[in-house]
């Protein structure tokens, strides 16, 4: 990219992050609050990202360490709201989780390693669902937002900031490993597998890595889901979670990171929008991931890409 | 065999055919002909492109120069099934049977009637085929996947039977097999001469071929190298250690 | 710990695989000296690649062992025999589709490092990796093409990619299948040239049909038939041999 670009790219983004931190201050709370969605939906997608198009493993049960991230926060934060409580006990319980549940998914590939992670998921969904400890089929209520170094983030301003510079770290830190010596390796093992094992990668440890890391984000961004809602409950593991998010990630761009962000937007506007004029927006949502797999199947990155005339 | 029922007879011919792969030239002007009722042979070792010139002539990999005549019709760029229904019908080399289908339902997943103005005795049938193939009766209901080598290159054979193409082109139906079963399949390669077909057979096993071949072409390095009958292959020490040999 | 410098640097013994009532590979001993160029030769269906495979760890052997440099690899996962210091370059195109020419090759010769599990830092800032992957790409004729993608390269110019992954492991065994499949004459030419001008340093183990490129290379050959080892000798030797003949020409 030639140093005008970089910079244009560099001001845009400057531009677009002021944008979304101003939010609060100019619009409505509904605007607000559907920003704050597509913040923490976005991080779950690029997660998912990360796996699907950097990796190449499609897994069907992401929302395991979305719930995960999110009941943990919800039973710290109801003891102790602070840091701890929000974030790190939740992404440390979602990264042991999708450690375990990858050594076990990883051993397989394909549809298997895609009913493996949709089972594991499953079994999170139908124990939450059942036991009174967790508020069963109701969920857990009455959670409090954290006090992060002294500030509360109780209003809705200061939520807003806290949610945007988590977005942005996460957003930062894939960016960094996408483009790192781990990132590269996952690509390769995306494109041949098997040429990665026979010139001496052991892939099996990469992938798992992988999975673990991208756990870990999603627990985080279930977290935040538990902060945002002040609740949280068994549809957080459902497998349609785990859907939409593969549907952001594909209308997005699979393997662009960003794409996950454009298609977590995509989609929760087109849901707010559509659903103020018909029940049916789950139609129109269909047709139109229908119409991206067949005309785009780039993605919202991809069209734009084509559109810009940049190198694919 | 009369000249009405010879008339009826596939031939083929490959005129100066030019194939690539990608920017890869691998055939350099193939030429070769299977005149009516003819069993032909290509030899060559691996990679002389004997496989190539198959691909080329069943419309897999067409051509960039140059013709293939079906009974006086160019059938260059056709799409196989187009060039399958046309008459030929192929062996495909490494069997490529359909494991999960049974044996019977191999056979009769591409069978077609014969021409009709072949008269019915002379059209292969699922019983035709069977009365060939006693082992294949057998396990008609057995699983394609569950037979041996030499079984499901019996089974191509017969499929290959049934579309009652009459150009049969057998792709190296002896590779992978032991050498009793290679001697079976040469014996019954031998007797489909003198039905109503015209044959072209790829193989790298010489002595199978020869058995079977009116004539011969000898292909090296997406050439035709030599042709001729087998008695004067027979006779030429020195094609048969260059081009069919270790050099 | 590495073999003494006259042991052979690969010692197979008896190696054996079977696919149910079929012997691939029924017994085959052989042994490969430090910087020789041997050539595995046989008609189709002998066990060629089967041998290959056993050596590399895409398969699992039913019986013997295999020794590399002193140390036995029998059964190892294909990373790592990779590890230990055998590469291969496999009888179809088998790339890294959307990757470049120097992507491809960087990729193969990071493999030994310890900083490809590094989740932060720039991949840019390994040079190791990145210069072998230019040496390797110059060694294999494709610096001019270094930055095409590999879905853009001519057949012949993949089949190049094809060895040079192999190639920029650094391997003390080179395992090359059939090199030289599809190619034209031409490409062929290209292609001798390439493994003739390798340092001797880089062991040679091709399987190979077309003769001429065995004549240029190979210091010994090895001829398998039905899943054994038939004839070991020069190519002179198994030129003149009259059952490797026989054996070409489908022994009846």
């Amino acid at each position: 990219m030639s140093p005008a670009r970089r910079a244009v790219v560099l001001v845009a983004l400057g531009l677009g992050v002021l944008a979304v931190a101003a939010f609060p201050w100019v619009a409505g709370n509904y605007p607000v609050k559907l920003l704050q969605e597509i913040l923490i939906w976005g991080i779950f997608a690029m997660s998912l990202d990360l796996l699907m198009g950097y990796a190449g493993m499609v897994s069907f049960g992401h929302s395991a360490f979305f719930g995960i991230g999110g009941y943990v926060a919800a039973l710290a934060l109801k003891q102790s709201a602070g840091v701890v409580s929000a974030l790190v006990l939740p992404a440390l319980a979602s990264g042991l989780a999708a450690l375990v549940i990858g050594f076990f998914s990883i051993r397989v590939g394909g549809v298997y390693f895609i009913m493996l992670t949709l089972a594991f998921s499953q079994m999170f969904h139908a124990y939450t669902f059942q036991v009174a400890w967790l508020g069963a089929e109701d969920g857990l209520v009455g959670i409090p937002r954290p006090t992060v170094a002294g500030v509360s983030l109780a209003t809705t301003r200061s939520f807003h900031l806290y949610l945007l510079v988590l977005a942005g770290l996460a957003a930062l830190a894939l960016w960094r490993i996408v483009r790192s010596p781990f990132g590269h390796v996952l690509r390769g093992i995306r494109e041949n597998e098997a040429r990665m094992e026979a010139v001496g990668y052991a892939v099996g440890r990469y992938k798992l890595l992988a999975f673990t890391v991208a756990g870990t984000l999603a627990g985080l961004a279930g977290a935040l889901y538990a902060q945002f809602n002040g609740s949280i409950t068994p549809d957080a593991f459902f497998w349609t979670t785990s859907g939409e998010a593969l549907l952001m990630v594909i209308i997005g761009g699979v393997g662009t990171l960003g794409g996950a962000v454009l298609g977590a937007a995509a989609f929760i506007l087109l849901q707010s929008l559509v659903s103020t004029y018909t029940e049916r927006w789950m139609l129109i949502l269909g047709l139109t991931f229908v119409g991206f797999v067949l005309f785009a199947p780039g993605g919202i990155v991809g069209a734009l890409r084509g559109r810009l005339g940049l190198r694919a | 065999m009369e000249d009405s029922a010879r008339s009826l007879m596939a031939r083929l011919e490959v005129d100066s055919v030019h194939t690539y792969y990608g920017e890869s030239h691998v055939l350099h002007g193939v030429s070769l002909r299977v005149d009516a009722g003819e069993a032909v042979a290509l030899l060559g070792r691996n990679g002389a492109g004997k496989t190539t010139a198959i691909r080329t002539i069943v419309g897999f990999t067409p051509p960039r120069d140059g013709r293939v005549v079906l009974d006086g019709r160019p059938i260059q760029g056709w799409p196989s099934h187009r060039i399958a229904r046309a008459g030929v019908a192929l062996v495909p080399q490494g069997r490529r049977i359909f494991a999960p289908l049974s044996v019977r339902e191999n056979l009769l997943l591409g069978a077609r009637p014969g021409a009709p103005a072949a008269a019915p005795v002379a059209a292969w049938t699922l019983e035709r085929v069977l009365a060939l193939f006693p082992r294949l009766r057998e396990r008609s209901q057995q699983s394609g996947g569950t037979l041996s080598g030499g079984e499901q290159q019996m089974l191509a054979i017969g499929r290959a039977l049934l579309t009652n193409g009459r150009l049969l082109v057998l792709d190296e139906p002896s590779e992978g097999l032991a050498p009793i079963v290679v001697r079976e399949i040469g014996e019954i390669v031998a007797r489909l001469k003198g039905e109503r077909l015209s044959i072209l057979i790829v193989e790298q096993n010489y002595h199978l071929a020869l058995r079977v071949a009116d004539r011969v072409y000898v292909m090296n390095k997406g050439q035709i190298v030599w042709t001729g009958t087998p008695a004067e292959l027979e006779g030429r020490e020195d094609v048969k250690r260059r081009y069919l040999g270790v050099a | 710990m590495s073999a003494a410098p006259g042991a052979p640097l690969l010692s197979i013994d008896k190696l054996a695989r079977s696919f149910g009532a079929l012997s691939a590979v029924a017994g085959v001993s052989l042994a490969v000296g430090r910087a020789e160029r041997r050539a595995v030769i046989g008609p189709n269906g002998a066990g060629k690649t089967t041998l290959f495979n056993l050596i590399t760890g895409q398969l699992a052997p039913s019986g013997g062992r295999v020794v590399f440099d002193g140390v036995p690899v029998t059964g190892l996962a294909p990373h790592a025999v990779a590890r230990r210091g055998i590469s291969r370059s496999f009888q179809r195109n088998n790339l890294f589709p959307g990757l470049t020419v120097l992507e491809s090759l960087r990729l193969a010769a990071a493999a030994d490092g310890r900083g490809s599990y590094r989740l932060f830092g720039d991949v840019a800032r390994l040079r190791a990796p990145l210069d072998r992957a230019r040496e390797t790409a110059a060694a294999v004729g494709l610096a001019d093409r270094i930055d095409a993608p590999a879905g853009a390269l001519s057949y012949g110019e993949q089949r190049q990619l094809e060895v040079g992954i192999a190639l920029a492991t650094r391997p003390k065994l080179l395992l090359l299948d059939e090199p030289t499949a599809g190619m034209s004459p031409e490409e062929t030419d290209r292609m001798t040239r390439l493994l003739v001008g390798l340092p001797r340093e880089v062991t040679l183990l091709i399987i190979e049909h077309d003769m001429d490129v065995v004549a240029s290379l190979a210091d010994r050959v090895t001829v398998l038939h039905y899943g054994e080892v038939l004839l070991e000798g020069s190519f002179a030797e198994v030129k003149a041999d009259p059952r490797v003949y026989e054996v070409y020409l489908g022994s009846a």
